[in-house]
């Protein structure tokens, strides 16, 4: 039973069931073949045009040779355990720097520690000991790891604050000032020898098996000191700079990803610096996309088309052509089935 | 009893007789560039499945280190800015038609799991494409995962389980999805328009 103006969204429903109007030719086949050509002349062009980006990785051959002093300060967090690895959590270790949750759901602690990474074995002393023929080297290592922590913290300690000292010279070596580090001096300098010829990006990949493609540690690794992040400041990908959805260069990025992003814009409530925020955004993004596959079940929102009329903009040769329409949608008993799409048999 | 071959013999063509599977004709209102953008869609996809082929043949290092491996790589980048253009496109035309009326929220469903899913097959192209971008994407993208615990069977920083989730993995799910939706877009039938109200009012007074 229709009433005067809306329709129900039962009765709109329920219209949309059938159909017995007018048919017109049309090739499925063709269209869709066509399409894919248009497209693929579309991306040849674009591809001509513009090509795509690839920025070399960095590495910490790289690094380490370009930004001695920050290697070295990024190598003594790992050691001394405050580099932002050392203190992450799940899935890398059981400390609790970098967990995230959400209310009472803990998810990343409860998943646990499934890639063990222990920056200070596995990013320093692990990779020094692989330098040959360096008995001396060797003998300081030894002597670090058997130290009590008490001592160990001073000598990085000491060492840390000579870093702010530090000179740079010709050829990567970085000198600080004469102090009492133990043998932390002779470690850092050894590994940043070690980085610089290349060996540390081969060393922190060596595991139980020849091949490789976890790149877990180095990343990490990477990731601590400056190298990739003043990179990514230059190109316009932190956070900050809506990041997420941009691209090296000019090109478009993960557009797609801009509700993404937004949220890490929000300062509102504190989102955007909050502890959680990564956790908080990816609900978000969750809620909304669960609310977005169920759109045509959420009251107010499966109503928005008919309210926000765009649907005469784009029937309007239908409509204006069958005077808007000719017929009232029919439901209930009388309704008729549903017919073949050929118009024959309609 | 028929056999379980010939139940879903029948069932196939009861749900989707070849007509109906392979139209030659629409109902007169599918006359507007917005129907278009589906096809392009699909246009997109098959460009993406073409040129992500070829660079898989060669590796996943051939693009880096050969000029025809970084064209078929240029054409695999425009092609999903394409489809992802296209697709929005064409969710939102579906969103202004209200094109679930009618028994099609399964048709409606698909079409924005297809999104969702498309988005983390996206991802995982970015963070295996073995340059300073997948750097950069996978320690950034590594703290969202392992904030839900994602990363505890998710690692982003694995390069060898990204590849493998992005050129076999997602794209199966992609392609299943989206093949759901073109079927269920042929059992239901596009979406006729939004009887407007005045015109019912009118006629029901009648």
């Amino acid at each position: 039973m229709f009433r005067g103006g809306r329709l129900t969204n039962a009765e709109l429903n329920e219209a949309a069931r059938h159909y017995d109007g007018p048919y017109r030719p049309y090739d499925i086949v063709k269209e869709v073949s066509v399409a894919t050509g248009v497209v693929m002349l579309i991306a040849v062009i674009l591809t001509i045009l513009f090509s795509s980006p690839d920025l070399p990785p960095s590495t910490i051959a790289s690094w380490s040779r370009s930004m001695p002093t920050d290697f070295v300060t990024t190598a003594l967090s790992e050691l001394d355990g405050t580099s932002e690895t050392a203190t992450y959590g799940p899935p890398y270790n059981h400390e609790s720097g970098s967990v995230q949750q959400l209310a009472f759901i803990h998810l990343q602690q409860w998943l646990g520690v499934s890639h063990p990474v222990n920056a200070e074995y596995d990013l320093i002393i692990a990779p020094l000991r692989t330098i040959p023929d360096a008995p001396a080297l060797q003998a300081a290592v030894t002597t670090y790891v058997h130290a009590p922590a008490k001592t160990q913290a001073a000598w990085t300690n000491a060492y840390s604050n000579a870093l702010g000292k530090a000179t740079e010279k010709q050829g990567g070596a970085v000198t600080v000032p004469a102090g009492s580090y133990g043998p932390v001096g002779p470690m850092m300098s050894s590994l940043l020898a070690l980085a610089e010829s290349g060996g540390l990006d081969g060393d922190l990949l060596t595991s139980k098996q020849f091949y490789q493609t976890d790149y877990t540690k180095p990343l990490l690794f990477l990731e601590d000191g400056s190298a990739l992040d003043d990179r990514a400041t230059y190109q316009h990908l932190q956070g900050t700079q809506w990041g997420m959805m941009n691209e090296t260069g000019s090109y478009p990025g993960q557009v797609w990803l801009w509700l993404y992003t937004f949220w890490y814009q929000v300062q509102i409530g504190g989102l955007s610096t909050s502890p959680n925020v990564d956790a908080i955004v990816m609900a978000i993004m969750g809620v909304l996309s669960a609310a977005f596959i169920l759109v045509p079940f959420l009251p107010g929102i499966r109503s928005i088309p008919r309210r926000i009329p765009v649907y005469k903009l784009i029937w309007r040769d239908w409509y204006s052509a069958t005077g808007a329409p000719s017929k009232p949608p029919r439901t209930g008993d009388d309704a008729p089935a549903l017919p073949s799409l050929r118009p024959t048999e309609t | 009893m028929s056999s379980w071959t010939v139940r879903v013999r029948e069932f196939g063509l009861r749900n989707l007789p070849p007509e109906r599977l392979l139209p030659d004709s629409q109902p007169a209102y599918m006359a507007s560039a917005i129907y278009l953008f589906g096809a392009l869609t699909i246009g997109a996809l098959v460009t993406i499945i073409a040129s992500g082929t070829i660079l898989a043949l060669k590796g996943p290092a051939w693009w880096h280190v050969q000029s025809i491996g970084h064209f078929f790589n240029s054409i695999h980048l425009w092609s999903v800015e394409l489809f992802f253009f296209f697709m929005v496109i064409h969710l939102w035309g579906k969103f202004w038609m209200a094109a679930w009326r009618g028994g099609r929220a399964r048709v409606w469903m698909t079409g924005a799991v297809a999104f969702v899913i498309a988005i983390p097959t996206a991802f995982t192209g970015y963070v295996s494409q073995q340059n300073f971008d997948s750097q950069w994407i996978a320690t950034q993208g590594k703290d969202g995962m392992n904030s839900l615990g994602v990363g505890s069977f998710f690692n982003v920083l694995n390069v060898g389980q990204m590849y493998s989730y992005h050129i076999f993995l997602f794209p199966v799910l992609v392609i299943g999805i989206v093949s759901l939706h073109i079927l269920l877009v042929r059992r239901h039938g596009i979406v006729p328009p939004i009887p407007l109200a005045d015109s019912v009012a009118d006629a029901a007074a009648k």
